[in-house]
């Protein structure tokens, strides 16, 4: 995993919702993964990991949009995405999508192999925590279902977390239940997405925490837009935000 | 038949049943939770369990014809039913023939699925149900909203009432002990008195050709003993190759269901009554029905003939527990029922229940037998969009976005453009209205994009 001066050299993936919604998680894992001692390359190639269309039945356009993701990233050492659902479809859902081309499906898993959500490559491969961040706040943590039960993200968000100086993480009861947003869910039948998110605003504003963590940006813009809608003061964040030491900017919906 | 989505938002609107959902379902999360932690390793025993079913799935044939030898050896008769309308008129040929006037019925899903109550009342054959939830339900003449708690969709306040205009001598006491009284007099003569028990089979054993039945209500056997007639009718996935695999997926089963180690009444049923025997009917009858089993194992869905009707899936489903069973419209509801009611009612009709899932994974993560449940509906999703069944507008616009997408100049360009548009409609750092997008702002505000893409500021900072 190290280039010739040791670093690590990583590709990010950066996902369409951050690259449109929300650059400033792609900074911040940028900023993160060179404090952990990483190159950090985007490879210009990349577009969206064709979760929408796989999750939609679309499997032929899921198919042109895994190849094109996969021939950007190929390449590289190690990929690294801000996001457990994206970073789940392409470990676990490509090659089940290649499972029938055998030219395809060696280069499916290969990509998959090396494909890594960003908290979890900081905590498992690199070891490292951040170091010297000060944020005095509350926090609570809402887990992302699919990069819960696709990746077992759990305990490393929690870890890096834990090292900033100040920040105190508050348990959100029902943090593993899903949010209501499951991407063209939310907008396909909204009613139903809408009392599934109105409970998960609750929850989150009876924690009285300052301030809404998750790993996936699509959960967070329903939950952020729930609490914001009903009026709530509770203030979202990408984690990686804060474990980049960007805590102190614009939480989501906030003007920079 | 109403939309799903009708359905839905009429169950969205209806604070009772929200409640009602919320203690029954609420109250299994916690119990299973306490019982599965207390499990030496549910993991293990989850693999297990699927293995077994794999394995009788994968030799279908043998083993039901050991079950059949077997059962027929024990004194039964055996029928086999290919369709529903089949398993229900050999039910009520079997019925005429003894000359029967009114059947007990023992809670079965695969009744509802077939259509028995229906078939034995067109028949002119009285029917007790005589599960309490099932009862309740026939007062109310209504459908099984939950495949454990028929009756799931009322509160004891709405059964109260119910029973109060329904039970000849109904409770005076407002407890549920006087309640379960009322049901226990108005059912108990009707049970002693039928002439056919109906019950249905959570595991029929191949080397002996026992049929087990498990209630927490003593029912099915006040119900199957005292008749002369006992008749089972059962899916052929049912079948598990001898008592110990029966009881590892008892364990799995209560546990899954209700957080109890076993179910108050265990019964296994093999064979009418026997020259010596006390008590037990003269005849028993078994309907091996498949109704679209063996084509769901030749169709990519071997996996959901694993399901043993547990109903964990649908007590952590973050759907069910907002919209109840009915809105579902089919026999089985929840995850698992959106994954068999294509395949009983066809796609064309159901084809909102696969997409109706916001694919969380909960409910792969506690089926006992690890049934990949989300993996089985983007299926039907695939199906859905192969055979042209979603709407226009959603094929039009995620092929225009993927069109977009995998050409990444044009994308570039389209998505600073998109950016600058959308942004046009906030209002410090929120947008409350988006064209288009009315299902998210409807109830929910969206932030507003970013002014540059990442892409673009990344270009930008590169340069200098």
């Amino acid at each position: 995993m190290t280039g010739q001066s040791g670093t690590r050299q990583v590709a990010l993936f950066v996902t369409c919702l951050v690259d449109i919604m929300r650059p400033r998680i792609g900074f911040a894992a940028i900023r993160a993964l060179e404090a952990a001692g990483c190159d950090v390359i985007v490879p210009q190639g990349q577009t969206c990991c064709g979760q929408p269309a796989l999750n939609s039945g679309d499997r032929d356009h899921a198919v042109a949009l895994a190849k094109q993701t996969i021939e950007a990233l190929e390449p590289y050492e190690a990929i690294i995405v801000p996001s457990g659902s994206c970073a789940g479809t392409i470990r676990c859902h490509y090659p089940e999508l290649f499972e029938h081309d055998a030219s395809w499906l060696p280069r499916a898993q290969a990509v998959a192999a090396k494909t890594f959500e960003v908290m979890a490559y900081l905590d498992e491969v690199c070891g490292w925590k951040p170091d010297g961040v000060t944020l005095p706040a509350t926090a609570t943590y809402h887990d992302s279902c699919s990069g819960l039960r696709e990746l077992g993200i759990k305990a490393q968000p929690r870890r890096l977390l834990d090292a900033i100086d100040g920040l105190s993480l508050t348990p959100l009861p029902g943090a593993e239940t899903c949010c209501g947003f499951g991407g063209t869910f939310c907008v396909k039948y909204p009613a139903i997405s809408n009392a599934i998110v109105g409970e998960k605003a609750a929850a989150i504003d009876a924690t009285g925490a300052d301030l809404l963590l998750a790993g996936d940006l699509g959960c967070l813009m329903n939950m952020a837009g729930k609490l914001h809608r009903d009026g709530s003061k509770v203030r979202a964040f990408h984690a990686i935000e804060l474990i980049a030491g960007m805590g102190d900017g614009p939480a989501i919906g906030e003007e920079s | 038949m109403s939309s799903f989505t009708t359905r839905a938002d009429a169950a969205l609107a209806d604070p009772i049943l929200k409640i009602a959902v919320e203690r029954t379902a609420g109250t299994a999360q916690a119990k299973r939770a306490i019982a599965i932690d207390a499990f030496p390793d549910f993991e293990a025993a989850r693999t297990r369990a699927a293995a077994i079913k794999d394995h009788v799935i994968a030799h279908l044939g043998p083993y039901l014809e050991q079950f059949e030898a077997s059962a027929i050896a024990a004194g039964a008769q055996v029928h086999w039913a290919q369709t529903a309308d089949e398993a229900c008129r050999i039910v009520i040929a079997i019925c005429k023939a003894a000359n029967a006037k009114t059947v007990a019925r023992s809670k079965s899903m695969l009744g509802e699925e077939i259509g028995l109550p229906h078939a034995l009342e067109e028949a002119g054959i009285g029917r007790v149900e005589t599960d309490l939830a099932e009862h309740i339900i026939q007062l109310a003449d209504e459908r099984p909203s939950h495949i454990i708690w028929p009756a799931m969709h009322k509160t004891s306040e709405q059964v109260s009432a119910l029973f109060k205009a329904k039970h000849r001598t109904p409770h005076q006491e407002e407890t549920i002990a006087a309640m379960a009284q009322s049901a226990r007099r108005e059912l108990r003569g009707a049970m002693l008195g039928a002439d056919v028990g109906i019950s249905g089979a959570n595991f029929l054993i191949a080397d002996s050709g026992a049929v087990c039945t498990v209630t927490n209500e003593g029912n099915a056997e006040l119900s199957l003993v005292p008749p002369r007639v006992h008749i089972v009718t059962a899916g052929i996935e049912k079948i598990v190759p001898s008592m110990p695999h029966a009881i590892h997926m008892l364990r799995m089963l209560a546990r899954s269901a209700t957080g109890a180690a076993l179910t108050q009444y265990t019964t296994f049923y093999t064979g009418p009554k026997r020259p010596g025997d006390r008590d037990g009917p003269e005849e028993m009858h078994i309907v091996l029905v498949d109704n679209g089993r063996t084509k769901m194992r030749e169709e990519g869905l071997a996996e959901m003939l694993r399901c043993i009707r547990c109903g964990a899936c649908m007590n952590h489903c973050v759907v069910f527990r907002q919209i109840g069973g009915h809105a579902y419209g089919g026999t089985y509801p929840g995850p698992m029922g959106a994954v068999l009611t294509p395949t009983l009612d066809g796609l064309a009709a159901t084809r909102d229940l696969a997409h109706a899932c916001t694919l969380n994974g909960m409910c792969q993560q506690v089926c006992p037998v690890k049934i990949p449940l989300p993996t089985l509906l983007k299926g039907w999703r695939e199906k859905s969009w192969r055979e042209g069944l979603e709407p226009v507008s959603m094929r039009a616009g995620l092929g225009l976005w993927a069109w977009v997408a995998t050409r990444p100049a044009l994308y570039r360009l389209g998505t600073a453009i998109a950016i600058r548009a959308i942004r046009l409609l906030g209002r410090k750092g929120w947008i409350a209205s988006l064209p288009l997008a009315g299902g998210w702002t409807q109830y929910r505000d969206l932030p507003k994009p970013a002014a540059q893409t990442f892409m673009n500021q990344y270009k930008q900072e590169q340069r200098k």
